[in-house]
């Protein structure tokens, strides 16, 4: 399920196909089908990333500077970080002993295991702010003895972050999982042999060839947490200043028709999507480059 | 390979399968199953009465019919994106490629505002569409255009590296045989890339199924017209009715389940046909 997000080793293959007749279609059918598809690139993708900005400088940057000054704003920030900054770790020590597990062993089941890891790709991300209220909220199955103890988890900080746990839970395992069975184990097996222990196997000998992989992950994986909308609306409660993460902030703007502010923070979160696809684009280069090498130094 | 018998030389298989079972049962099956112990404290009369009121009907064709079509947008455009990054180059094209996944990367709240902002009475695509007679903020179509919106990378990124694999030899025999140039990607290339294809198809379709986010703000939310399902749910817990919601739920859960699991086979498939092992 995750297919469509994992670390591809592209480079330009233009060349190889332009370079012969039979794999070229002539310039008018050439120049028809790139001028559709970056007319749709433009339409779809290129102007609702200008648009944010546009929209968010629109009244100049005195108002886009009180916007994000703000109190709630910047609690808003810090929210988010944090959910990030709990989730992120979570799901990588997940991923990594996940993907171990199933990448350097066979057993029973395992396909189904994988399928069962896909899940939080293809549940609304509504249904996952639901499933937490089930069972925390407080006509929940834990509801009662939570609030004799008065824990909150529904409405206040620890559902966010469950809910931003349970969105991004794939993004490493998924990562991971491909690049390790394409690696095997004989090097493993081989330091094993040589008398290394599990942590120093995995430190010195599984690490440095998944690293590339691994930053992949984590970076999906930040993007996404810090992103979220539908399955933190659920759980937030929408108590300003308290239970507002980044988006949600930007919704509450929108919907009390402060929209130059609502643009402003949400141009926060383009930036980090900017960021976040800079990185992405940089660890795809550092990959292919480290590849290649090792392809080297087999032949 | 080797077969479950074998000796294991690797450490840590029952540490890391273990907390790996612990971890998925904690955060993920547990919460979902909650969802149908849930649901089956309703009567099915009850249940049915629940999940066919004429308002959450009209929230199935809408959320389903719109996916679909987003769908089979992104199919189509999606594998001509795909195609150009693969196969012509031009200006520009590291960026664009960069930024196909922007879907991927941007928060869907602000996809939301910011595709309502364009397709707004006074927006930058919504003042040309609206003299034509073409309205797409707060309407159904708004909600196609979100959807197209979110799924696009979906195609891109599951038919582009099988583009990329593809050998020109095949093209060439074809074409040393005599095949037009239309044919040889109806009759060579297509049959190649279907199974990528349909993958891609269905993991934007699913993904357009359970959209929330980008798709409120846009949608305009008007019940019977414009309200997809998702919607209903959050509309049901805002009333604090958790069963009703619950049981819209477990519907959609069920979907999702299936649509997985053909997900999982058309991956296969796509694997046996190109043999790459993804």
């Amino acid at each position: 399920m995750a297919g469509a997000t994992t670390l591809q080793l592209g480079g330009d293959h233009a060349a190889r196909f332009e370079s012969r007749q039979a794999t070229r279609e002539t310039p008018l059918v050439k120049w028809t089908i790139l001028g559709i598809s970056l007319l749709f690139f433009a339409i779809f993708l290129l102007m609702p990333l200008l648009a944010v900005f546009v929209e968010a400088l629109r009244k100049g940057w005195g108002t886009y500077a009180i916007a994000l000054t703000d109190p709630d704003a910047l609690s808003a920030v810090k929210l988010t970080l944090l959910a990030a900054v709990i989730a992120v770790p979570l799901n990588l020590v997940f991923g990594v002993a996940a993907a171990w597990a199933i990448a350097k062993f066979e057993f029973r089941g395992k396909h189904f295991l994988i399928t069962l890891i896909d899940l939080p790709f293809s549940v609304s991300p509504v249904i996952a702010g639901l499933i937490y209220v089930l069972v925390f909220g407080a006509q929940g199955w834990f509801g009662p003895w939570l609030s004799e103890h008065d824990i909150r988890i529904i409405f206040a900080v620890p559902g966010i972050v469950l809910a931003t746990v349970f969105v991004t839970f794939p993004f490493v395992v998924r990562e991971l999982i491909p690049l390790m069975e394409a690696q095997g184990k004989e090097e493993e097996e081989a330091a094993v042999v040589l008398g290394a222990n599990g942590w120093q196997v995995f430190w010195h000998v599984t690490l440095p060839n998944i690293k590339w992989g691994l930053m992949y992950g984590v970076i999906l994986t930040n993007a996404r947490a810090m992103g979220e909308f539908g399955a933190v609306s659920v759980v937030s409660g929408h108590i300003r200043g308290q239970t507002n993460t980044l988006p949600l902030h930007v919704e509450i703007l929108y919907n009390e028709y402060q929209f130059s502010a609502a643009f402003a923070v949400a141009s926060l979160l383009a930036l980090l999507a900017l960021v976040t696809l800079v990185i992405k684009s940089w660890v795809e280069h550092r990959a292919a480059l480290a590849y290649r090498d090792s392809q080297d130094t087999v032949s | 390979m080797s077969s479950a018998r074998t000796f294991r030389v690797l450490p840590g298989f029952n540490l890391t399968l273990g907390y790996t079972l612990a971890y998925l049962s904690l955060i993920i099956l547990v919460p979902l199953a909650a969802v149908f112990l849930k649901t089956a404290s309703l009567s099915f009369e009850q249940f049915w009465a629940i999940v066919t009121a004429e308002r959450v009907v009209a929230s199935y064709k809408l959320s389903f019919g719109a996916s679909l079509l987003a769908a089979a947008i992104n199919a189509v455009f999606g594998l001509m994106l795909a195609w150009v990054l693969v196969r012509y180059s031009f200006p520009g094209k590291k960026l664009i490629d960069a930024l196909v996944d922007l879907p991927f990367a941007l928060p869907t709240a602000v996809a939301g505002i910011a595709l309502t902002a364009l397709y707004a009475r006074n927006g930058w695509l919504g003042q040309y569409l609206e003299p034509l007679g073409i309205q797409v903020a707060f309407k159904p179509l708004g909600v196609l255009v979100a959807l197209v919106f979110i799924g696009l990378p979906f195609v891109v990124r599951t038919v582009q590296p099988i583009l990329e694999d593809l050998d020109t030899e095949l093209e060439e025999a074809a074409a040393s045989l005599g095949a037009q140039r239309w044919q040889i990607f109806r009759h060579v290339i297509l049959p190649i890339l279907l199974p990528a294809l349909l993958t891609g198809f269905a993991l934007a379709f699913a993904r357009a199924v359970g959209e929330y986010g980008s798709v409120i703000f846009i949608a305009g939310n008007l019940p019977m017209v414009s309200e997809i399902t998702p919607l209903m749910i959050i509309t049901k817990l805002e009333q604090y009715d958790y069963t009703g919601a619950t049981a819209i739920a477990s519907v959609m859960l069920v979907f999702s389940f299936t649509l997985l699991l053909i997900i999982n086979g058309l991956q296969a498939w796509t694997a046996k046909r190109t043999g790459r092992d993804r």
